[in-house]
């Protein structure tokens, strides 16, 4: 038997061909469904492909969509996060309150951030060093955060920010170059995050833990640890955006972000992180959230009614979830 | 010198006796086939090595120097590595990443460490080579056989300077052809000077590899020789209690 060279045995792998590759990843589907949706839908109305209601699609996705990315990286280690959507106005009423109060937006920001990774840091340690199952721990933070926000604000509107209000309406709902400002955060953080997942041994770690906890731990990574830092990854996300969306409603009430983690979650499974855990990429995220964006937005363009939003939202997880089961089972056949 | 002795070891959970007054030794180079039915204390015992446990009394010398391992980190430490039953591998993730799970390679680059696939790549694939499998580094461990997937598990204990390898059961899962595989990776290691103890039930594996049996009993060893001079029927019975001791 003739020894191969090194180089040849690193070349070699299963998938054969860039094609092949390219096409066994859902990302690939997903993405050519969101173009062939946007395609359809500059084609049947005259109102898509136009700047004003491309800039508005841009912007909505990405509030999902940079949440999507600290989903995505909870789901890939094998837990989830239901509390993101209590995070999100938590951190809005934080910067709300404070900066009415008089203080600076430089000060404002980083203690609403601030509070969304309280939140993070609460999930982290319940679920890792208490072992407490994440569906519980988030379940119950995402009740407590929405009520603390409420009991901050007295439950009322906020729309006066003090000293830095141009400053803050600005940062979220304001433009550069005809792109939004949130879509400019999204890019920033889903580069990051990919560069993350491939590149640094927390990346690794993450993706080791979703896919064989007791492995993980018995190769001397640190699983709580890896733990806690996904969920406050997923609570900063969280608090990024609700600072962002006060910006750009140029108010807040305490509605802010509700069943939000629904259309987080959908965005992060359909972007192909499977709940099993130990999958998922930031690509998938952005994708997952710009498709689900892209229908609701059909619905209101083809005017059917909105109602129908949470129909095919749901229906999408339920789908994503069902083609994930039929890989697996082909896969074991 | 022995690289490992193990020096009247005992260890009792509360009024059990998993373990009474265990002592043999291993050589470097050397297979030894540790036997015993269910509940004989094998388990226990390669848990003590591996610092899992503590022995409530007696000694571990490796290469002659007396250990007291509070966790399997520092049993790896000093050259102990574990090839577990279910051999603790992520299928999400390739071969190469598997091997070098918590000690990834990293490089600085404008002083961030960035893990270093390719050099990760590089070196699992000399590894494989030197273990004579064909188990490619890229390949997903999902994707893989029994047989590679011990190549895998086994490649990481020849990452660090092992001394010995314990192997819990390397062949209970996996097919007639993946095990003779197994067996040639465990004479692979031999021939690195690599001590390693086999714990398994099957009797044509440890006689084919092993150059000692250790045989035990109720917590207690009962038999300690070559298997050149011992034979599956004897070991059966001391097993089972039907030869007292040999």
């Amino acid at each position: 038997m003739a020894t191969p060279s090194i180089e040849d045995v690193i070349g070699q792998s299963q998938h054969h061909g860039w094609l092949a590759r390219v096409t066994s990843r859902q990302t690939f589907w997903i993405f050519l469904a969101a173009i062939i949706a946007c395609v359809l839908l500059s084609l049947v109305t005259d109102t898509f492909a136009t700047e004003r209601n491309l800039f508005n699609v841009t912007r909505n996705f990405a509030f999902v969509g940079i949440i999507a990315l600290g989903m995505t990286t909870v789901i890939a280690s094998g837990g989830i996060d239901l509390s993101v959507g209590s995070s999100v106005v938590l951190s809005a009423i934080v910067v709300g309150t404070t900066m009415a109060a008089g203080f600076p937006i430089y000060v404002a920001v980083p203690l609403a951030i601030g509070a969304a990774l309280c939140v993070g840091l609460l999930n982290g340690v319940l679920i890792a060093y208490a072992q407490m199952p994440p569906f519980v721990v988030t379940l119950g933070t995402l009740a407590v955060a929405r009520s603390l926000a409420m009991v901050l604000s007295g439950n009322k509107m906020i729309y006066e920010f003090g000293p830095d209000h141009d400053l803050l309406l600005g940062l979220g709902g304001g433009s550069m170059v005809g792109i939004a400002n949130p879509v400019y955060f999204l890019m920033i953080l889903a580069v990051l995050t990919g560069l993350s997942y491939r590149w640094t041994r927390w990346g690794q770690h993450v993706f080791a833990v979703g896919g064989n906890e007791t492995a993980a731990g018995m190769t001397g990574i640190r699983v709580a640890r890896v733990k806690v830092s996904v969920y406050m990854f997923s609570a900063f996300t969280a608090g990024v955006t609700g600072v962002l969306e006060v910006g750009w409603l140029g108010g807040v009430t305490t509605n802010l972000g509700q069943s939000m983690e629904l259309t987080v979650i959908a965005a992060a499974v359909i972007g192909g992180a499977t709940l099993a855990g130990g999958s998922g990429t930031a690509l998938g995220a952005v994708v997952g959230a710009a498709l689900i964006e892209v229908i609701r937005n059909s619905l209101i363009l083809l005017g059917i009614s909105t109602f129908w939003q949470g129909t095919f939202v749901g229906s999408f997880i339920i789908i994503a979830v069902a083609i994930e089961r039929m890989r697996s089972l082909r896969q074991n056949a | 010198m022995p690289i490992l002795e193990l020096r009247g070891i005992s260890k009792h959970f509360g009024a059990i006796q998993a373990l009474k007054e265990v002592s043999f030794t291993v050589e470097p180079g050397e297979v030894v086939g540790l036997m015993g039915d269910n509940g004989a204390g094998k388990s226990t015992l390669v848990k003590i090595i591996a610092g899992n446990f503590r022995p409530s009394a007696g000694k571990i010398l490796i290469a002659g120097a007396e250990m007291a391992f509070d966790s399997p980190l520092a049993a790896r430490g000093e050259g102990v590595e574990v090839v577990y039953q279910d051999l603790a591998l992520c299928d999400n993730l390739t071969a190469a990443a598997n091997v070098f799970l918590g000690r990834e390679i990293t490089r600085k680059i404008a002083g961030i460490p960035i893990v270093d696939h390719r050099a990760m790549m590089i070196r699992a694939a000399e590894l494989f080579a030197e273990l004579k499998s064909e188990t490619r580094p890229r390949d997903l461990v999902h994707d893989m056989s029994g047989g590679q997937r011990q190549a895998v598990a086994i490649a990481r204990t020849r990452l660090a300077e092992s001394k010995i390898v314990l192997m819990d059961e390397p062949t209970a899962a996996i097919s007639v052809r993946q095990v003779a595989e197994v067996l040639d990776l465990i004479m692979r290691l031999r021939d690195h000077g690599i001590a390693v103890i086999l714990i398994s039930h099957r009797m044509p594996d440890v006689f084919s590899v092993a150059d000692r049996v250790v045989v035990m009993r109720r917590g207690q060893l009962v038999a300690n020789k070559p298997s050149a001079s011992s034979s599956p029927e004897e070991v059966t019975g001391l097993i089972t209690g039907a030869i007292e001791a040999a």
